[in-house]
């Protein structure tokens, strides 16, 4: 049985319909018993860091997650909150992978982060032709669209090219570590997606990132 | 690198797809839920459905079509129309939307803005917004482009951001339904904002598209008749935009 953690989060109606296009069944809960039974357990999220936590410490689950033994995965909130901590709301995380959220940059800290890289160059593509580049040359957050992946290392990704595109709304992102399996560059290098032991994480949603996200979850589900 | 975006919108009366011409003049275009699963598989980035119903049927209707949107379509989708409280807005997220735009019933209201950003968060409000050249000025207009009001452009779309807005959709109501491109002197400076910007309205080739992302310096460009008549095929157009050295998922 697939379990997917519910907590009053945003993304759950679409981790439940890609499940179903994949043909998966699944049990939409928060009970611990039947999580420590789940032979998968997917834990969504969308919203704010902090009052994500708490909802999970609420019922209990802040214990429950980080002992399961069965492949977890955690999406976007799901996955940071698998993380040491974040700055969002300063929220104490579960601490399964050996990194920390934090916000990513604007454009004007882009460049002061990057050292030598001009903010000109961050958050816009050169310009083409003869259509000269307009805009304000700095970088927008939240990062969202369609972003590629790189440095995949990981059964998740089995089949998956490098350089593919995923999609991503997100203004936090965890640093990277020994744990991360694929990487994303906005403003500075972050993890795209993390695993540790049984536990895998994704920044950005499978669930939307069409046939791409699709065998991503394929291959989650049948690790 | 991030992609520009490619968003075909879908205009929808009655749970059926309609293109206005100038807001007017509706004709139907096909089923909502296979047109979108159609352009999603032909590449599109996003999708966009507007509720133009009149009626509190009407309105019923499209609720059940976003339900079945969501369990179809496997990329992201923005609806609107008629979105004038946190419940509505509510009620279009448990179908599952993945953002709604508010337009009309924000510049009534705009703390509807700051309340479903507070609820929700900013990644699912996306102001849209409708503005004609006034004697010089580029004014704000509701419902459909018919009613000037006495708003701004530049400062409502400022005010938009700065009350919880994660994106914001431009329309120029002198250039859409034309096809004769973007007026991409006002995106380059609503792109000056800190948040994405979708360019709408006017586009009648691929240069036109081309010339938004880049010398407008619009994030994503969104269209309909274009993608509904097949006069520029999204493959096509996607295929011309990374020709052109402009990032695009392909």
């Amino acid at each position: 049985m697939i379990a997917v953690v519910d907590y009053a989060t945003g993304n759950l109606r679409s981790v439940a319909n890609a499940l179903r296009r994949a043909g998966a069944e699944f049990t939409l809960t928060a009970d611990a018993a039947l999580l420590r039974r789940a032979e998968r357990v997917i834990l969504p999220g969308v919203g704010e860091a902090s009052s994500a936590m708490a909802r999970l410490r609420e019922r209990g689950l802040d214990t429950v997650l980080p002992t399961l033994t069965c492949p977890v995965l955690g999406i976007c909130i799901g996955m940071q909150l698998l993380c040491l901590s974040s700055e969002e709301g300063n929220a104490e995380c579960l601490g399964v992978f050996p990194t920390r959220v934090r916000r990513l940059p604007s454009g004007t800290e882009a460049g002061a982060e990057t050292g030598a890289e001009p903010v000109e160059k961050i958050g816009i593509f050169p310009a083409v032709g003869s259509l000269p580049v307009g805009g304000a040359p700095r970088l927008k957050i939240p990062h969202v669209g369609w972003d590629t992946i790189e440095g995949l290392r990981s059964p998740l990704f089995e089949g998956i090219p490098e350089q593919s595109y995923v999609y991503y709304v997100h203004s936090y992102a965890a640093d990277p570590c020994p744990s991360t399996i694929a990487s994303t560059d906005y403003g500075r290098r972050f993890s795209a997606a993390l695993q540790r032991d049984n536990f895998f994480g994704t920044q950005f949603h499978p669930e939307k990132s069409g046939a791409v996200g699709a065998r991503i979850l394929q291959n989650f589900l049948t690790l | 690198m991030l992609a520009k975006r490619i968003i075909p919108c879908l205009d929808i009366r009655d749970g059926q797809t309609v293109k206005g011409i100038h807001f007017e003049e509706l004709r139907r275009v096909g089923d909502p839920v296979e047109l979108g699963a159609k352009y999603a598989a032909q590449g599109a980035d996003e999708l966009v459905y507007l509720d133009i119903s009149a009626t509190q049927q009407g309105r019923r209707t499209f609720t059940d079509l976003v339900t079945r949107i969501a369990a179809r379509i496997d990329i992201p989708f923005t609806v609107g129309g008629g979105i004038s409280s946190v419940e509505d807005a509510g009620r279009l997220l448990e179908a599952g939307a993945d953002k709604v735009t508010v337009n009309s019933a924000a510049v009534r209201n705009p703390a509807l803005i700051d309340a479903i950003a507070a609820r929700y968060g900013s990644q699912f409000v996306v102001a849209a917004i409708d503005a004609r050249l006034v004697d010089g000025r580029r004014v704000v207009t509701t419902h459909g482009g018919t009613r000037p009001t006495d708003r701004e452009l530049f400062t409502w779309a400022r005010e938009c951001v700065e009350r919880g807005a994660g994106e914001i959709l431009f329309t120029s109501m002198d250039h859409d339904g034309t096809k004769n491109g973007y007026p991409c002197e006002v995106f380059a400076r609503l792109a000056e904002l800190p948040v994405p910007i979708i360019a709408s309205g006017g586009a009648g080739t691929v240069g036109h598209i081309a010339e938004v992302l880049t010398r407008g310096g619009a994030d994503a460009a969104l269209a309909a008749s274009i993608f509904h008549y097949n006069e520029i095929p999204i493959p096509t157009l996607k295929r011309e935009l990374h020709r052109a050295g402009i990032p695009v998922r392909l």
